[in-house]
C-alpha cells in the first residue's frame, strides 16, 4: 500500500483530456470501439482515419508515441494468431513469394489486426489519462451496479497487497531452492494458491469488520460527485462522432 | 482466451453482452445470499485473489506454460454467484485498464470465461458430490473433475460463439480442434491445481469452502456416556438461493437459445443424420410415429419460412419441456414435503 495510488498505466498530466470527467471518457472510448468494430474491413483507409483520430487525441493528452506503442505490445499473442490465419483459412488462394495464402484469411487477419490494435490503443489512452479512482467513479456514474463497482474497487485496492503476498511466498520458495520445472511441482504451486486464498479471505473478513466499525452499511459514501457539463460531453464525444462519420463514409464508398 | 475487438462481429457481441448483463444481474442478487452483507469487501478480495492466481503460471509441457482461468476454483471456494461476479470484474478491469480483451468483446469474454466455466464446473461439482460418499476426499475429487471439464467447456462455448459470429472464415472444424485440443491440456493443469488448492483450504479452514458446506460435522455432546446431537444453532447454516430467479433465467436463456440462436443454425443435417444418410443406415429406419405431429422435424407446419419455423418450434419445444419438467418436479416435491416430519423442517 506504500506505493502511490495511481496504477502503473496512468500517466500524470494536466492536459485537456486528463481534465475531462471520467464517465464522458469511458462512454467516448466505448462508442469509438463500437464504431470501429462495425466498419467494413474492405474500407482500409477508414482504419487509417481512426488511427489519425487516436493520434490527435494522444497529442492533445500529451501522451508520447513511444509510451503508447510500448503499451500496444500486450497485443502480441493475437498478432501471432493473425499471422497464422492466411495459412489455415479456406477459400481462393493467392501466391506471394512462393507461399500459398488464402485471400479470405488475409482479409480476416487484417480485420483482427486493425480493429484489435485500434481497440487496444483506445483502451490504453483511456487508462493513461484517467486515474484509477476516477475510472471507478465514472463506471458508477454510467450506472454500473454499485455492488459491482465496489467489488472492482476492492479488487484494485487489494490487488497490490495480494500480489505482494504472492511475491513473498515466491521468494520464500525460491530461497529454499524451488524451481517450477514440471508436473511434480504443481502441488507446491497449488498449496501456495490455497494459502493465498486463506490469507486473502481472512484479510477480507478483517477489512469488513474494520469497515463496519466505522459505520459501513453496505454502500460507500460518495464524497465528490462528478458531473459533466454539456461542453465537456461535446468535447469527449467529438472522437466517436468523427469516427462515425468515417465509418459511414466507409459503408457508402 | 481473451478475445480482442473485431474478432467477433457486432451483432453477436451485442447478444453476448445482453446475456452477460442478465447473468450479472442474477449473480448480484444471488451473491448477497452467498456472502450476506459482507459481499463487497469479500468478493473484492476474492476477485483480487483470482487476478493474482491468473498470474501463477504452471509449466505444461515442452517449455510452454498455461495459467489458471480460476472459474472452477472460485465457484467451489465462494459459490457460483460470487464467482461469476469476481471473474467478470477481473475481466472488466483487464479490459478497461490493461487493454487485455476488447471492450466490445467484453460480453463474449464474460459469457465464455466467467459464466460458462463457473456454471459448468459448479454443476459438475454438485452432481458429483451428490453421488460420491460424504467425505473430504470427495470434495477434492469433485473439484478435480469440475475444473477438468470447465476449461474445454469454455473452449466449446468460444467455438460456438465463433461459429455464429466469427469474422474470419477459418473452418469451424479447425477452430474446434485447435481450441479444444489445447484446452484439454490446460484443463488437466487447471484440474490438478484446483483440486490441490481446494484440498489445501479444506484441510485448514473447511468452513471457507462453499462447496464443502454440506460436509460440516454436526456438533455432538457426550451426555452420560452417550453421544447426543447438540441443539441446532439458531442461524441458518447456508442461505438458500432463490429458486425463482434461477428458474426465470433458465427459462429465458433456453427460449433465447431455442428461438433466436436456432435462427442462425445450419439447416443441413447434423453429423449423425449425415453419417446415417451416407451409409444408408436410415433406409431401414421407419418414419417416426410422431412424424405427422405439427412439430415434426423441428419446424411448425403451415409456417413457410424455414428459419422462423425452426425458431418457433424451438420456443414451443422449450415451453412444453418446462411445463412437463415442472409438473414432475412439483409432484416429487409435494410427496417429499408430505414425508418430511415437522421436526426435520426446523433444521
Amino acid at each position: 500500500m506504500g506505493a502511490g495510488h495511481a496504477h502503473r498505466l496512468y500517466r500524470h498530466g494536466h492536459s485537456p483530456v486528463h481534465a475531462l470527467p471520467p464517465h464522458t471518457k469511458l462512454a467516448a472510448t466505448f462508442l469509438f470501439v463500437v464504431v470501429v468494430v462495425s466498419t467494413p474491413r474492405e474500407a482500409m483507409w477508414a482504419f487509417a482515419g481512426y488511427g489519425v483520430l487516436l493520434a490527435a487525441v494522444a497529442y492533445h493528452a500529451r501522451v508520447p508515441a513511444g509510451f503508447l506503442l510500448r503499451r500496444l505490445l500486450i497485443e502480441v499473442p493475437f498478432v501471432a494468431f493473425a499471422v497464422l490465419m492466411p495459412f489455415v483459412a479456406e477459400g481462393e488462394r493467392v501466391h506471394v513469394l512462393g507461399l500459398s495464402l488464402s485471400v479470405n484469411g488475409l482479409w480476416g487477419a487484417w480485420n483482427v489486426l486493425a480493429k484489435g490494435t485500434l481497440g487496444v490503443a483506445a483502451s490504453v489512452l483511456l487508462a493513461a489519462t484517467t486515474e484509477l479512482r476516477e475510472l471507478l467513479l465514472g463506471l458508477q456514474r454510467l450506472k454500473l451496479p454499485p455492488l459491482l463497482v465496489q467489488i472492482a474497487s476492492f479488487m484494485i485496492r487489494y490487488g497490490d497487497v495480494i500480489t505482494d503476498e504472492m511475491r513473498r511466498m515466491r521468494i520464500a520458495r525460491e530461497s529454499r531452492g524451488f524451481q517450477a520445472k514440471g508436473v511434480r511441482h504443481w502441488g507446491v504451486l497449488a498449496k501456495s494458491a490455497g494459502a493465498l486464498f486463506i490469507r486473502s479471505y481472512e484479510r477480507g473478513e478483517r477489512v469488513h469488520l474494520a469497515m463496519v466499525s466505522r459505520g459501513y452499511a453496505g454502500a460507500m459514501p460518495v464524497i465528490d460527485e462528478v458531473t459533466a457539463s454539456g461542453a465537456q460531453w461535446r468535447h469527449a464525444l467529438a472522437l466517436p462522432c468523427a469516427a462515425l462519420v468515417v465509418c459511414l463514409l466507409g459503408w457508402v464508398l | 482466451m481473451h478475445v480482442p475487438d473485431g474478432f467477433i462481429d457486432a451483432p453477436t457481441s451485442a447478444v453476448t453482452g445482453v446475456v452477460a448483463a442478465g447473468a450479472l444481474a442474477v449473480s448480484l442478487r444471488g451473491a448477497r445470499k452467498e456472502l450476506d452483507e459482507r459481499t463487497a469487501p469479500l468478493a473484492g478480495l476474492v476477485a483480487a485473489f483470482i487476478f493474482a492466481v491468473q498470474m501463477l503460471n504452471f509449466p505444461v509441457a515442452a517449455g510452454t506454460s498455461g495459467h489458471l482461468l480460476g472459474g472452477a476454483l472460485a465457484a467451489i471456494l465462494v459459490g457460483p454467484y460470487t464467482a461469476v461476479l469476481c471473474v467478470s470484474v477481473v475481466l472488466l478491469m483487464q479490459g478497461v485498464l490493461f487493454a487485455d480483451g476488447g471492450l466490445t468483446a467484453l460480453g463474449v469474454n464474460i459469457t465464455d470465461m466467467a459464466i460458462v466455466t463457473t456454471l459448468v464446473s459448479y454443476a459438475v461439482f454438485r452432481a458429483l458430490l451428490a453421488v460420491l460418499p460424504r467425505k473430504r476426499r470427495s470434495v477434492t475429487v469433485a473439484s478435480f473433475v469440475a475444473a477438468l471439464v470447465s476449461v474445454p467447456a469454455a473452449a466449446v462455448a468460444f467455438t460456438l460463439i465463433y461459429a455464429i459470429g466469427g469474422t474470419t472464415d477459418v473452418s469451424i472444424g479447425k477452430v474446434a480442434t485447435a481450441m479444444i485440443g489445447v484446452h484439454v491440456l490446460i484443463g488437466i493443469g487447471e484440474a490438478v491445481i484446483t483440486a490441490l488448492t481446494v484440498g489445501a483450504v479444506v484441510a485448514v479452514r473447511p468452513d471457507l469452502v462453499h462447496g464443502a458446506r454440506g460436509l460440516r460435522q454436526r456438533l455432538q455432546l457426550r451426555v452420560n456416556g452417550a453421544l447426543v446431537d447438540a441443539p441446532a444453532p439458531t442461524a441458518p447454516v447456508a442461505a438458500r438461493t432463490s429458486r425463482r430467479t434461477l428458474w426465470v433465467t433458465g427459462l429465458v436463456t433456453s427460449l433465447v437459445l431455442a428461438g433466436f440462436v436456432s435462427f442462425y443454425a445450419s439447416a443441413s443435417p447434423d453429423g449423425l443424420e449425415k453419417v446415417a444418410h451416407d451409409k444408408g443406415i436410415d433406409k431401414e429406419a421407419k418414419e417416426h410415429a410422431a412424424a405427422d405431429s405439427p412439430l415434426a422435424d423441428y419446424g411448425v407446419k403451415d409456417v413457410s419460412d424455414a428459419r422462423l419455423s425452426g425458431g418457433l418450434a424451438g420456443v414451443i419445444g422449450v415451453g412444453v419441456t418446462v411445463v412437463a419438467g415442472s409438473a414432475v418436479f412439483w409432484a416429487l416435491r409435494r410427496r417429499r414435503d408430505a414425508d418430511a416430519s415437522p421436526v426435520n423442517t426446523g433444521v
